[in-house]
């Protein structure tokens, strides 16, 4: 296992070192140490490689990920792996806003609460926050799921294009566009398949969450409004 | 609170400033004075003498100086000053200090020798000015009465309109700066019969913009953030402390913090934390 301090080690040198494993890299199990809030660690990784992180995140921490599996071990700071590729990024306590922002692939698991625009523009990632996430959750979100075993607050899935969501605890309010649509038995098996994934198999009753997804009004041309143009 | 504010330097590298809240003497009040270099601080005191009837007891550090003088003579020893072109009155407190200057933190936080300092809590601000010029007027923290500063992370878009009326109600600014004038709301809510709390409750519909503001009182201190959080915010609690930062970055050096709990308070709601 490679471990490497960032009290006297610059992060720039860490992700250039992450950056140049090859896909059949020996060093497979990284540790970092003292991160303390410092931005941008493990972005831009593209490697089948685990990349524990000993403490509390700044910004975009993971961004871009590909293939590899981050573990946070507290928060993180704004836009935990944005724009993620694939691969799994695990936050242990809480992420700050837009948490997965833009995502296309992967899974992120945050097991505390996510912030505002948790989800934003999400464009394939899958999202399980174990807490509740802000406002302006899953804001235009194309693609991806986003599951959320507390509440989401104002205005979650405004502008939703064909992401799906799952909330099992109170919505504050749904934004333009979204509205409760039913659980069909695909949506139970890929809300279950999530679950899994992120650790919570047991005593979660899938019964319990509500979907949520677009009315497909506001994305959709209408030849009455044609006027308007 | 040095080692707090320093490595937010390249978040606002400009101006620096800081409140203390240290001891206080019963039936005095500290008037903290900003003078220019040339200034002098003796003849002024002897001048302030006059007015006060008693010595006044005055600590300087660099270009500030804070005056102890009895709580009765301060709307006197305010309108002197006044008249006073190379000095200006900063703020005033029973216990707050404030010290603000252009320059990058770690340079200013040596000018006033702030690891020498004591109190029970503090703000301290750096600053990257987007609505107004680079000068010491327009650094934080700003005053919003006694024992009571703001600063603000943010640019607000309706301030020109809200100083206006600020100004109508007799309120009067030193600077073009946005947060000076959030600091004049809450001033002029409070003067209103406004709790600090129904202030920046206020504040969230009559401010437009973005902004979490801190602001400081005698006993403690209070955050609030826009509706849409457009501007970061984390908070750390343990047995012993509370504190704020705009990113965690701000509080790694505080003691225990690998354990405190870290968490980030949520827009549209002010939170306020008291010493008993």
């Amino acid at each position: 296992m490679a471990t490497i301090d960032l009290a006297n080690f610059p992060i720039r040198k860490l992700n250039a070192e992450l950056h140049s494993l090859k896909p059949d890299t020996n060093d497979t199990h990284w540790r970092v140490l003292n991160p303390r809030g410092q931005h941008a660690i493990a972005v831009g990784v593209d490697a089948p490689v685990t990349i524990e992180v000993a403490g509390h995140v700044g910004y975009f921490c993971a961004g871009m990920n590909k293939q590899a599996h981050v573990v946070i071990q507290g928060n993180a700071g704004q836009g935990v792996a944005e724009n993620m590729m694939s691969g799994f990024v695990h936050v242990n306590g809480d992420a700050s806003q837009a948490a997965g922002a833009s995502g296309c692939g992967g899974l992120l698991v945050i097991d505390g609460n996510a912030s505002a625009r948790c989800g934003i523009s999400m464009k394939g990632i899958d999202i399980v926050v174990k807490g509740s996430v802000g406002h302006l959750s899953a804001f235009m979100a194309q693609a991806g799921s986003l599951v959320v075993l507390g509440d989401a607050g104002e205005a979650i899935g405004d502008s939703i294009y064909e992401a799906h969501i799952y909330v099992r605890g109170q919505v504050k309010s749904l934004g333009a566009d979204c509205i409760e649509k039913p659980i069909t038995d695909r949506h139970k098996a890929e809300l279950t398949r999530l679950l899994e994934a992120a650790g919570e198999v047991d005593g979660i009753d899938i019964g319990s969450f509500r979907r949520y997804g677009s009315a497909r009004n506001l994305y959709h041309f209408h030849v009455d409004n044609i006027g308007l143009y | 609170m040095s080692r707090m504010v320093i490595p937010m330097s390249e978040r606002g590298p400009d101006s620096t400033g800081f409140a203390i809240y240290g001891s206080d003497k019963p039936g005095l009040m500290k008037v903290t004075v900003r003078t220019r270099p040339e200034f002098d601080v003796s003849s002024l005191l002897s001048e302030l003498e006059v007015i006060t009837k008693v010595p006044i007891e005055a600590v300087s550090r660099d270009t500030h100086t804070v005056l102890m003088i009895p709580a009765g003579s301060e709307a006197a020893v305010r309108a002197y000053i006044d008249k006073i072109p190379s000095a200006t009155v900063v703020g005033s407190g029973r216990r707050m200090e404030i010290y603000k200057e252009v320059g990058r933190p770690a340079e200013v936080v040596h000018r006033f020798n702030l690891g020498a300092m004591t109190g029970t809590h503090g703000v301290a601000h750096t600053r990257m000015a987007t609505e107004s010029a680079v000068t010491t007027d327009g650094a934080h923290p700003f005053t919003t009465g006694p024992d009571q500063c703001l600063v603000h992370n943010g640019s607000l878009s309706n301030h020109n309109a809200m100083r206006r009326e600020l100004i109508s109600h007799g309120l009067a600014f030193e600077t073009e700066n946005d947060s000076e004038v959030a600091a004049g709301f809450m001033t002029w809510k409070i003067r209103g019969g406004d709790t600090l709390k129904q202030a920046m409750e206020a504040s969230l519909l009559a401010l437009d913009g973005f902004y979490t503001f801190v602001i400081g009182t005698e006993t403690g201190f209070g955050v609030i953030r826009d509706p849409i959080a457009c501007k970061p915010a984390v908070m750390a609690e343990t047995e012993r402390w509370v504190a704020f930062g705009t990113e965690y970055r701000a509080l790694v050096d505080l003691p225990g913090i690998d354990n405190a709990h870290v968490w980030e308070p949520v827009p549209a709601k002010a939170y306020f934390w008291e010493r008993n």
